[in-house]
Order: C-alpha cells, then sequence, then structure tokens
C-alpha cells in the first residue's frame, strides 16, 4: 500500500525528515509515535503533499504509484486522506457544500458519478448521526467556532465520506476527552477494511487503546529509531521516550 | 487644473446654461451651485479627496439630457419580491411603480427640496444641484415599520451618452422603520450622478442595501448624506459590480447619544473597471457607534479604492469605531489603495481600523486541495467565501440572497476568475 524509502524532508533548508524507511501493506494500521519535534508531523505534510515542506531525497510509492511527482488533489482521489492536527477554518464555505465539493471532486478523478444533493444529504446525514454529530454542524461553516473535539470529528466525517485507502492522522487525539476519543477511534475502526490502511500519528498510547495498531515506529531527530507491536506503545507510556530514543542513539 | 478635466465642466456648465429656465426649484441655489461648479471644475487627482480617482475619462465625454419620454418598456430584470419603486434614466416612472401605503412618496420635479447637502468643495454635489431634474422622496411617519422598497434605477442605451442627476431625500421620522433595496442597471454610456440625503429620526432604522450592477460602459457617482438621531441606526450595504467608475460616497453624522452606523460594502472588479469607495463618519454625539467592513476582489486591471475617515467630536465620548478594508488581488495588474483616517478630540473613544491586502491562505488552500478539490476550483471557493462573509451581516434575507445571486452571475460572466494572486503592499 505504502512504501517509504530513505524519504528526506526540509522546512526553510532545515532538514527534518533524515531518511525515514516504512512500509505499510494494506489492511494494517501503523503507529508512529515520538518526542515533540522528532518530524511526525512533517511526515504526514510530506505525504499529503504540501509544498511548504520540500522533499530533498527519497521515494514514496503508494499503490504502485510515485506519490511525490502527485498534485495533493490527485493524491486524495488516489485515495490518501491526511487528518490534520490542527483542521483550518473556512470562513464563508458552508459545511456541507465543501464536503460534498470534495467527494464529487475525488468521485470524478475517479471516474464515478457525482453525487447529486438529495443523495449526498442522506450520505452525510447519516455518518454524522454515526459519529454523533449535532445535527447542524454540516449547516455551519468549516470549523468556524467549532471547539478543539468538533474539529477532529469534523476530520473524521470528512474522512467517513471520502471513503480513502490510507489514512493519516495526526494527533488526530490531542485535545480530546475520553468519550470523543472513542467517537473518532470508532470511526477510523469503522473504515477498517482489508484495503484499508491507517498511519497513527501520535503521542499517547491512549488512542491506541481504541484503535490497536498492527506496528509501532518510535520517530527521533527525523529517523525511525524503533519498531515493534502494540506492546511497544505500553513501552513508551511507562517508561517514556527518552531511553528508547538514548537506547537506538 | 488638467484641461481635458476643465473642458469636460464647462460642457456641463454650458447645457445648464440652455437649461436652466426649465429646471424645477429654487434658482438661486442652482446658480450658486453653478457658481460653486465653475470655480472648481470635475474634481481631479490633485484634491485630496479625489486623489486615488480619476475622471479624465468622464471629462473627455460630451453628455446630453435623456429623453423625457420612455417609449417602450424596459428590461427591469427581477430584483426580490417587494414593492417597487423605478427610475429609467434618473426619472420617476409611476406607471411601472408600486408604493406601499405607510410610505408617502413625492418627487424632485413636483416638489424640489435641495436639503442642506454642500455644494462648495464637493464638485459632483454642486452639479447635481446644478442638474438635476427629478428624484424620489421618501416619508415614513413617526412609529410606522414600512417594510422593504425597492429602488430601481434603470440607464436606458440612447445611443449616445447622456447624464442623470436624480437627488434624493429619505426621512424617517421617530421610531419609523424602512429596509431600501437600490439596485442600479444600464445599458450603454451615461453618467448617473445621484445625491441622497437620509434623515433617521430618533429610535428609527433605516436599512438601506445597494447593488450596483450598471452598464460596464457607464458612470456611476454617488453621494449620500445622512444624519442619524439618537438611538436611529442606518445600516448601509453596497456592493459595486458593475460600471466602468463607480465612487460610492457616504457622509454619515451621528447627531444624538446611542445612534449607529453601519457603512458595510464590497468590490467585485474585473478588466479595466475603477470602484471607489469613500466614507466619513462624523461621531457628534457620546455613546454611539459606526462600523465599516468593505471587502475587494480585484481581477484583471481593475482598481479599488476605499477611503475612510472617521471623526470624532470633543463631546462624542465613549465613542465606538471600526474599520476594516481587506483586499484579495487576483492579478500581478490589479491595484487597490486605501485611506483610512481617524480624527479624534475625545479623550475617552475605542476607535479600530486596519486593512489587509494580499492573496488567497495558502493554508487554507492546501487544506482544500488536501481534500481532493483540484487548485483552481479551491481558489475560486475561498474568493467566494471572502464575499460571502462580506455579505453575511446583511440582516435582510432576501436583499442578501439577491446580492449573492448577483454575484455568481458575475462570476458565471467570467472563466476562470482567479489566476497568478500575488501580495501587494
Amino acid at each position: 500500500m505504502l512504501r517509504i524509502h530513505a524519504l528526506c524532508a526540509s522546512v526553510e533548508e532545515k532538514p527534518i525528515l533524515r531518511g525515514i524507511d516504512l512500509e505499510l501493506p494494506a489492511g494494517q494500521v501503523h503507529a508512529i509515535m515520538g518526542p515533540n519535534g522528532s518530524g511526525k508531523s512533517t511526515l504526514g505534510y510530506v505525504l499529503a503533499g504540501n509544498d511548504g515542506y520540500a522533499v530533498t531525497g527519497g521515494e514514496v510509492t503508494f499503490d504502485g504509484q510515485n506519490l511525490l511527482e502527485m498534485e495533493p488533489e490527485e493524491r486524495a482521489a488516489a485515495g490518501l486522506f491526511l487528518a490534520f492536527q490542527a483542521p483550518l477554518e473556512l470562513p464563508g464555505v458552508n459545511n456541507a457544500n465543501f464536503l460534498r465539493t470534495a467527494l464529487n471532486a475525488v468521485r470524478r478523478a475517479r471516474g464515478e458519478d457525482e453525487l447529486d444533493a438529495p443523495s449526498f444529504l442522506r450520505l452525510a446525514r447519516s455518518e454524522s448521526k454515526r459519529l454523533q454529530f449535532p445535527d447542524d454542524m454540516l449547516k455551519r461553516n468549516v470549523n468556524v467556532g467549532f471547539s478543539g473535539g468538533e474539529k477532529k470529528r469534523n476530520e473524521v466525517l470528512q474522512m467517513a465520506i471520502l471513503r480513502p485507502k490510507l489514512a493519516v492522522l495526526d494527533e488526530t487525539d490531542s485535545g480530546l476527552d475520553i468519550d470523543a476519543l472513542r467517537v473518532v477511534a470508532d470511526g477510523v475502526n469503522a473504515l477498517r477494511r482489508p484495503e484499508f490502511s491507517a498511519l497513527v500519528i501520535t503521542h499517547h498510547q491512549r488512542l491506541l487503546d481504541h484503535l490497536v495498531p498492527d506496528r509501532v515506529h518510535v520517530l527521533s531527530k527525523g529517523r525511525i529509531v524503533r519498531s515493534g507491536g502494540p506492546e511497544l506503545a505500553r513501552e513508551l507510556e511507562a517508561n517514556g521516550y527518552s531511553q528508547v530514543v538514548a537506547d537506538a542513539a | 487644473m488638467n484641461s481635458e478635466v476643465r473642458g469636460g465642466a464647462d460642457a456641463f456648465l454650458a447645457r445648464f446654461e440652455g437649461l436652466r429656465d426649465r429646471l424645477p426649484g429654487d434658482a438661486a441655489v442652482r446658480a450658486a451651485a453653478a457658481a460653486a461648479f465653475k470655480q472648481t471644475g470635475l474634481p481631479t487627482v490633485r484634491d485630496e479627496a479625489w486623489r486615488y480617482t480619476s475622471l479624465r475619462g468622464l471629462a473627455a465625454i460630451s453628455f446630453e439630457e435623456p429623453l423625457t419620454a420612455v417609449d417602450s418598456a424596459p428590461n427591469l430584470a427581477p430584483t426580490l419580491d417587494a414593492p417597487r419603486i423605478v427610475m429609467v434614466d434618473g426619472r420617476y416612472q409611476p406607471a411601472l411603480s408600486t408604493v406601499p401605503e405607510a410610505i408617502t412618496l413625492s418627487t424632485f420635479a413636483d416638489e424640489p427640496v435641495f436639503g442642506r447637502a454642500p455644494d462648495s468643495k464637493m464638485p459632483m454635489v454642486a452639479l447635481n444641484t446644478m442638474m438635476a431634474d427629478d428624484g424620489i422622496r421618501l416619508r415614513v411617519a413617526e412609529g410606522v415599520d414600512a417594510g422593504t422598497v425597492v429602488m430601481l434605477s434603470i440607464g436606458l442605451d440612447n445611443h449616445r451618452p447622456v447624464a442623470f442627476h436624480p437627488r434624493h431625500r429619505v426621512e424617517l421620522e421617530p421610531g419609523a422603520r424602512l429596509t431600501i433595496v437600490e439596485v442600479a442597471r444600464g445599458e450603454g454610456t451615461y453618467l448617473h450622478n445621484a445625491v441622497q440625503e437620509i434623515v433617521v429620526g430618533r429610535g428609527a432604522t433605516l436599512a438601506h442595501v445597494r447593488l450596483q450592477e450598471e452598464s460596464i460602459d457607464a458612470f456611476h457617482m454617488q453621494t449620500g448624506f445622512a444624519e442619524v438621531a439618537e438611538s436611529g441606526t442606518y445600516d448601509a450595504f453596497v456592493l459595486t459590480l458593475g460600471s466602468k467608475l463607480a465612487r460610492t460616497e457616504i457622509h454619515a453624522r451621528l447627531t444624538g447619544p446611542n445612534a449607529a452606523v453601519h457603512l458595510n460594502g464590497a468590490q467585485l472588479l474585473g478588466g479595466d473597471q475603477h470602484g471607489d469607495i469613500t466614507t466619513v463618519v462624523a461621531h457628534d454625539a457620546p455613546n454611539c457607534a459606526s462600523r465599516q467592513t468593505i471587502k475587494n476582489v480585484l481581477s484583471d486591471r481593475s482598481r479599488g479604492v476605499f477611503q475612510g475617515r472617521i471623526e470624532v467630536a470633543r463631546v462624542a465620548q465613549k465613542t465606538d469605531g471600526y474599520q476594516m478594508n481587506q483586499a484579495l488581488l487576483l492579478s500581478p495588474h490589479a491595484e487597490i489603495d486605501c485611506k483610512p483616517q481617524l480624527e479624534i478630540y475625545a479623550d475617552d473613544v475605542k476607535c479600530s481600523h486596519g486593512a489587509t491586502v494580499g492573496e488567497l491562505n495558502a493554508d487554507q488552500l492546501f487544506y482544500l486541495r488536501a481534500r481532493g478539490i483540484p487548485e483552481e476550483q479551491a481558489r475560486s471557493i475561498l474568493v467566494r467565501a471572502f464575499l460571502a462573509e462580506a455579505l453575511d451581516p446583511i440582516a435582510h434575507e432576501g436583499a442578501r440572497e439577491m446580492l449573492e445571486r448577483a454575484v455568481e452571475a458575475w462570476w458565471a460572466k467570467r472563466d476562470t476568475p482567479t489566476s497568478s494572486p500575488r501580495k501587494e503592499s
């Protein structure tokens, strides 16, 4: 599904990713953990194609395609979804219109028919209900006046509607209370299929209690310094990052 | 003075000489205005108030009077569902109009009232005072809610340039309420040089929404004077889409405590269009609030101007003034000029102003693209959102929807409106 080889990237000439190697097979959930500043969010942005991040080396293939050559919208159409750590507010853009425009853009790019307004609304309403959204969230402007938790849930709603093959969740758990955390995790679990993979970026183990990963990778200073099974997340929670990072050095 | 602009003034003065005996109202007022106009001529960019707006193109045209009779019913096009007062080439058309019962209507032609608009130092007002032959006067009696009325102005294609200078008055007695939705449309080359005097009585509320979608060859000059008494509200919005050259100038005076004025607007310009919004808000009483948010979306070689002055008199303590001008430049050849001015003589006031000029927000653009929306479409969504925000504060739903439709129609006339934005100082 996703193959990252020797990926290097920098922001304003400052190297952040220094050779990442990662293989994420279809159907699996991998977690990326690591201390602040280790490059976790940069990895998410580079995968989604933010041009504020310069790729200085390495390769990324997604479903056999060279991901790094694709525009952000082409990556989305190919089935990649980045749940933003800080979802953007879009004043003046209605949430339902935004979702429908995005879904239809993706469907067009995939050669599928566009959804008309009534069919879309049925889909959006049933997905929001499943994610326990208040009804008015579809009518409001995108993320404007949303609480931190509502913004994160709105990301999960977008994901549920766009049905990606690969979800990159960038600290989707931060700022969520326990109930919201479970809703978000359930939303992702609902998408789990043999052809769906997720890369879950987080600093805490608690999301991983609900969203059990197949593999856990520890990122430090732009490199993966250790990989292991789900027990690695519990070890990190118990001992902190410093021991793991020091052992690897 | 620039000889071209001088020549334009002389042409108007010559036409006045030919017409003056037939014009309604006090001949002495006309003569004084003509003398003032003769002295100043048309404004030039050397006049501080006209620094960013040149009337050279207007001065080069010799305007005639429109025909007195309208042969065929003009295309009125839809506005919104409300009683409608129609003017064609600046003249009231009773046969095409419906006047709500709660409004007393008279015309300038029948009952010429010049009011108190200053002719000296305001050449376009002097020109109006000199030439005005019709206009609409609306009065709403004390405590009456007169609902909504549409004022529709149509400029006909006369196959020669014509000028009309309507003189309007709106008077709301204490506690009265009215929403005026003004729509200006037309075809061909003309000058629409209106003066509007507005009196909002104690506790009265006037909402004034304007849609300017004049002919692309037209010159649209509007000078408004609003006086707002104690606890009164004047809530104005102007959307500039049409005309080659437009200037909407509003002078609002808060004369009693707890009065409020909103002068909001948006300009969406392309081609060689020039749109100027100039406001002067005078706080002459304590505890008053004024709000101004102006948004500009400028493409091609268009130019937007916002000049906003807030004057706070010594007595106007606890004034709350806010002014914001925002511009999106969608082309490297588009230009915005912004001149905020605060003149504050009271010591306990809250006044702020700001301006932003730039391109679309890169993070928002990435967010949309990351959801699969192609870049051009994402840009278009953000530009529309920028304008939608400007329209949000319009309380009258029908009027807001009419403006939203006008904006959509403006986009539909263009292919891809949003290419290569850039930053500007």
